[in-house]
Formats: C-alpha cells, structure tokens, sequence
C-alpha cells in the first residue's frame, strides 16, 4: 500500500498555503541557513582545489632524493667506557643517486607511478655583465619532466625548449638581469664551472619568489655544471592517485632504499589547515542545521495547536492517524526542500557576485570558482531530510490528538 | 444476526470521564438504542445531559466504558483503532454545529475529501461526485468558494455534502442548526430530510429547536445519561419549549 497518497500531498500543501506568513517567514529562515552552507562550503572546496592545483602541477608527488650524508665516528669506548662524542653534521656535497638508471627502469614499470623523471639540481649565479643573481638550477629531461611540471603552460614568451645551449628562466629574474628572449647568461655554478647559455624561453610560475630563482637547463647541461656527469640528485614521480602518493612512496622508499617524500608529507601544514577548516565546517553546518531544525518545529508545533479542529474533522472523516503523521512530516520536508532550493540559489548567486567583486592586489580573479552540482543536491536533500525529522515531534503529537478534544475545540 | 435494517444498535451502553481518577464521573448509564435504516430522528435533552457524548461515541470517536455498540452489524469492541478509523469513514458522515469545513480548501474540495482520505477513487470520478452532492445542496455555483467565504447556513450545506460523500448508512449531526438564523436554520433542515428522503441515509440530530425535533419522525430524548421513556408513553405536554 502506498502511504504518501494525494491526499497527504494535498493536504500538506494547502496547510502550508495557508500558513502564508508563518510558511514565507521559516523558508527563508532556511534559505538564510542553507545559502550559508552552500557559500561556505563552496568556498572552501574551490580554495582547496585550487591549491591542490597549483601544488600538483608545480611539484612532483613524490621525490627520490639521496641520503644526507652523515659522520661515522671511528672510536667506540670499551666495554665499560663511555664516550661522550661531539659528532658534527658534515656539510653536504651535491651527491647523485646510486644506480639511478636501474631506478628509473624499475620504478617505471608499476602501475601506480606514472611519470619518472630524473633531475639535476644544484644553485648557482646567474651573470649578465654587472648583474649577477644566486639561481637554482634543475636540469631536466623535458619530455617526462613537463608532464610533471607544465612549463609550457607557463611560458609567457619564448618556447619550453631546453637544448644543451639553452635556459628557462623566470619572469622576474629576466627583469631583474634586464635580459630577454634570445640573450646570452653566463651561469657560474658553486664549484666554479661556468656555461653560457641562450634564453630560450621566460615563465610565469604565478609566485615572485618562484620566478626570481628557479631556472630550467637541460639534463646534460646542470650535469656538467655541477660537476656530476652521469649522475642525478633526484628522481621526481607522478602517480595516479595522489592521495595514495604518501603510500607509494613509503613503498618506493622500501625498495630502492632511497629516501622518497611525497607531496602530501612536504605539504603537511595545508593538510593540517584544511583538516582544521573542514572540521569547523562541519561543526557550523551542525548548528546551522540545528537551529533550521528548531525553526522549522517551533513552526509546526504552533500550526498543529492552530489547525487542532481541522485535524479532529479529518479525523472523524476517516484520516488515520497515519495519515494525519504524513500530513505534518511532509510540511516539515517541504519547508526544508522550498528553503534550501531558495538558500542554495542564494548561497551559489551571491558566492559567483563576491567572487566578481574580490580581486587580488593585481587585478586578477583571487581563485577559480568551483561550483559544484553536488554540493546544491546534498544541501537541498539534507535540507528536506532534516525538515522531515524536525516535523516528527509535532507531527507524532498531531497524529496523537484526541478527535473528540480536538473538535470540542 | 446482522438485521438488514438495522443501522446501528447500542445495548446498556456507559460512558465514564476521566476513568481511574478521583473526578471519574459515569455520563451515560446503560443507553439501549436501535436506529432503523432511513429513519430520521432527533435528539434532544437538557444541557450536560451526554447528547454530544453519546453522539461521539456513535461516531466511533470514543469507545464506550461498558456496553455493546453494534454498527451494521459489527461489534465495535471487537475492532482496533485501524478498523475503527475505516469503519468510521464509511458508514458514518459528521455534520458538526462550528467550524465544519476545513478552511484551506475549497468548498468543492471539502465534500470531495473522505474520498480523497480513501484513495480508491479517480480523479474525475470523486470530481463528479462531488459537484452532484453539492448540486444536491443547491450550492453548484459556490463550489469553488474557499470554506471561509462562505455563510454560516451554507457552510452547514456543505457538511451535509461532505458527510454524503462516502455514502454512510448514517449521518450524525450535533447542533447542525445551531448557530444559524431561522430561516437558514430551516433550509440546512429541509436538506437533511431532502437527502433521506432522496438517498435513505439514516440521520440522528442533536437539536434544541423543538420545532425543528416535531418534524422529525423519531424524537430520542436523554435526560441524565439515560434515554427517557418515548414520547408516546407520556403526555405531549412533557416536552417543554426551552
Ligand atoms: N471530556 C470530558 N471530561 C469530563 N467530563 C465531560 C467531558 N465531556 C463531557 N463531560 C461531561 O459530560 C456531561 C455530558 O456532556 P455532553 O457534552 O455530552 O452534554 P450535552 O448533552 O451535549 O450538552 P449540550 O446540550 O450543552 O451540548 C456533562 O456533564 C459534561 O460536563
Ligand atoms: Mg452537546
């Protein structure tokens, strides 16, 4: 037997009608509630995507990089002797990666790791007549490296191409140099070794500090400079889950020995930022709900005590209690539903305004607005669903109501 | 034993308030009632004298404390809230003397809503049985009107129509007239004896209008929780005009 007849439908509908007033004020007592989500919400997830964004195609999930070296001291006291040895940290050289080759290979070949790529990085001085500026150098092998890091989507002029004679360099390090497309650098690395090399491309990372000091070469080129011929200082990788990036990479660590840091350990502070955000989230979209859940009661407890005879003559016609329940919960699940449709519109319409108005320091958009359909289902159902929950307790005392009491009035 | 021509049978049927509790007061004493199909009967008696009680418990909107009720021969102390509910929708219709109608509908949806609360029926064929009930009443052309719109006189029109909907053995009906003028008085009269006499609906009516209870072929009277004995067996001159 089908519960939710017409006549609930109907009824539910037409008591909501004519509560006009009660009915206009608690909607958009939940649409206020509702439209503070949805924007909230909205917010922070296009804030979070963004920057997911931002890390993920300017840095490798994971990174193989060598072991610190570390001093050994020779003397051991004798049994019964204590040594109290001051070991100093030693500096630490440029070091390649043993048997980087036969990493490359391997890792290459599980399913979950996608892109490997081999560099070279090493600081070094940037030179152009009397300007001269500290850069790090990463050579690179630019047919794996740019599916990890798109350079090219970065390039503002020039081309991404990185021949032994050639350089990426940032927009900001080129202004400072005062070089541009196609001039010559003389780049000096720490060990003394110097190359001249052809600007062969200008990139916009979107951050100063990014592009005053990064600088791309090709492999071959940083290995010279940094006096590393065959070797590599790390092996950058992508995977295909990035959240399974901190897991992979404990198992990368596993088999080649090599220590490997995944996005998500160096990035740990935005994990813990958004952890804490999602948390204070999740504790307003609590109170939020719960006082839209009072308000939507309080209204029904109010139009049960109003509505006392009508519900005593349905009753002497033959309405069930059941159906007189049903006739209540779907006004406390109509509330909700009319309310959070109006909230969500409202939440989503004055988010796309704000995010119109608000503009970095420069002028551009602060963030991509994402506005995702999900996020307006869920708030909407939920919405409905805590009507119909907020509706139980007047409805069960509606559905409890005595029809002789009810019709004495 | 189901008498085809009893609608509704009541043996040494008691009403007490308030049961267990130190103010339990016993209402109606052991009332013997039969109502025959298609009579049209009043009843009357003083104030506090357990009319509107006895009708609620006819109604099957109250169980008796003692007593047997039997309603188309179906005892009622035999039934669960669930079966009551049902019975109740379709063998009794109410007419009730204030606030009769539901206010957020219409008049036409009014008389349509015990088939509405059925959900047997379609959509066009509780229409058209809803407009012929309240062509029946005289009010076609009001029948969009919503329950509010409408006098006190018609308004009781369209409880009668209403309580008709589901074409019940019999109609109940407390004070219907009660707060009407004469005239309007006469006309919501005149419509109740129009429809037993059109459709044979048993009706059992609360009134003090004793001009209104002589028109009546039966009048029940209840004097102290207890049916007096029938007018026949006394004088005319008992009834007093109150
Ligand atoms: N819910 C109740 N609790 C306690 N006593 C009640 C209750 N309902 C009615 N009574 C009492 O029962 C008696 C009969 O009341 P009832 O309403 O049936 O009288 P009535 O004949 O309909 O009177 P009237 O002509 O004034 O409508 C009265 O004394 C009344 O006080
Ligand atoms: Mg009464």
């Amino acid at each position: 037997m089908n519960h939710w007849t017409p006549f609930e439908w109907i009824t539910a509908i037409r008591f909501l009608k004519e509560g006009r007033m009660q009915t206009i004020f608690i909607v958009t007592a939940v649409a206020i509630g509702v439209a503070v989500i949805v924007f909230m919400s909205a917010m922070l997830s296009s804030l979070q995507a963004n920057f997911l964004k931002r890390v993920l195609t300017t840095q490798p999930h994971i990174q193989l990089i060598p072991p610190n070296e570390i001093a050994r001291p020779l003397r051991h006291g004798g049994p019964g002797s204590i040594v109290a040895a001051i070991v100093q940290r030693p500096a630490q050289r440029i070091r390649s990666i043993d048997q980087w080759q036969k990493i490359r290979t391997q890792l290459g070949e599980w399913p979950d790791i996608v892109t490997v790529s081999p560099t070279v990085s090493a600081s070094a001085l940037a030179v152009r007549g009397d300007a001269s500026r500290s850069i790090t150098l990463t050579g690179i092998d630019p047919d794996v490296y740019f599916k990890i890091v798109r350079i090219p989507d970065y390039i503002v002029s020039g081309q991404a191409r990185v021949s032994t004679e050639d350089i990426l360099v940032g927009l900001e390090l080129a202004k400072d140099l005062g070089v541009t497309l196609g001039d010559k650098l003389t780049v000096t690395a720490a060990n003394g070794a110097s190359r001249v090399l052809t600007i062969s491309g200008i990139f916009d990372l979107g951050n100063k500090g990014a592009n005053q000091r990064s600088t791309f070469v090709a492999l071959r080129t940083a290995q010279t400079l940094a006096n590393l011929v065959g070797g590599v200082t790390s092996i950058d990788l992508t995977v295909t889950d990035i959240y399974a990036a901190e897991a992979i990479a404990r198992r990368v660590q596993s088999a080649t020995g090599i220590e490997a840091d995944s996005w998500i350990k160096t990035n740990a502070q935005f994990f813990t930022a958004v952890a804490a955000q999602q948390s204070s989230n999740t504790l307003i979209r609590l109170f939020v709900a719960l006082s839209v859940a009072f308000g939507i009661a309080s209204v029904l407890v109010v139009s049960v005590i109003q509505r006392s005879k009508d519900i005593g003559i349905l009753r002497a016609m033959g309405t069930s209690q059941g159906q007189i329940l049903r006739v209540f919960l779907l006004q406390g699940g109509l509330l909700g539903l009319a309310g959070s449709i109006v909230g969500a519109f409202v939440g989503g319409a004055g988010l796309s305004v704000w995010h119109a108005y608000m503009r970095q320091a420069d002028g551009s958009e602060i963030f991509p607005l994402i506005l995702e359909p999900s996020l307006f289902v869920t708030a909407v159902l939920l919405a409905a669903l805590t009507g119909v929950a907020a509706a139980a307790v007047p409805a069960l005392s509606a559905a409890r109501l005595d029809p002789v009491v009810a019709i004495r009035g | 034993m189901a008498d085809q021509q009893t609608v509704l049978k009541l043996e040494g049927v008691c009403k007490s308030y308030n049961v267990g509790s130190p103010i339990e007061v016993e209402v109606l004493h052991g009332i013997d009632l039969e109502l025959r199909r298609g009579e049209f009967i009043a009843l009357t008696g003083p104030s506090g004298s357990g009319k509107s009680t006895l009708l609620n418990l006819i109604g099957l909107l109250d169980r008796p404390t003692k007593g047997r009720l039997v309603i188309e021969g179906r005892d009622t102390g035999e039934l669960d809230d669930t079966a009551i509910t049902k019975l109740r929708g379709h063998s009794i219709g109410f007419v009730f003397q204030y606030h009769c109608l539901i206010s957020a509908f219409t008049a036409l949806e009014n008389v349509m809503m015990p088939l509405l609360v059925e959900n047997a029926f379609p959509n066009d064929e509780m229409n058209a049985r809803a407009r012929s009930l309240l062509a029946e009443v005289g009010l076609t052309q009001w029948e969009n009107n919503l329950a509010n719109n409408l006098s006190g006189g018609q308004q009781q029109r369209v409880a009668i129509a209403r309580g008709l909907a589901m074409n019940p053995a019999l109609i109940l009906a407390d004070e219907p007239t009660g707060n009407l003028d004469t005239k309007s008085a006469d006309t919501v009269f005149d419509m109740m004896q129009h429809v037993n006499k059109i459709n044979g609906t048993t009706f059992l009516i609360v009134t003090h209008n004793l001009d209104l209870a002589r028109r009546c072929q039966r009048i029940v009277e209840v004097v102290d929780g207890r049916v007096a004995p029938p007018l026949a067996s006394r004088g005319a001159g008992m009834l007093k005009t109150s």
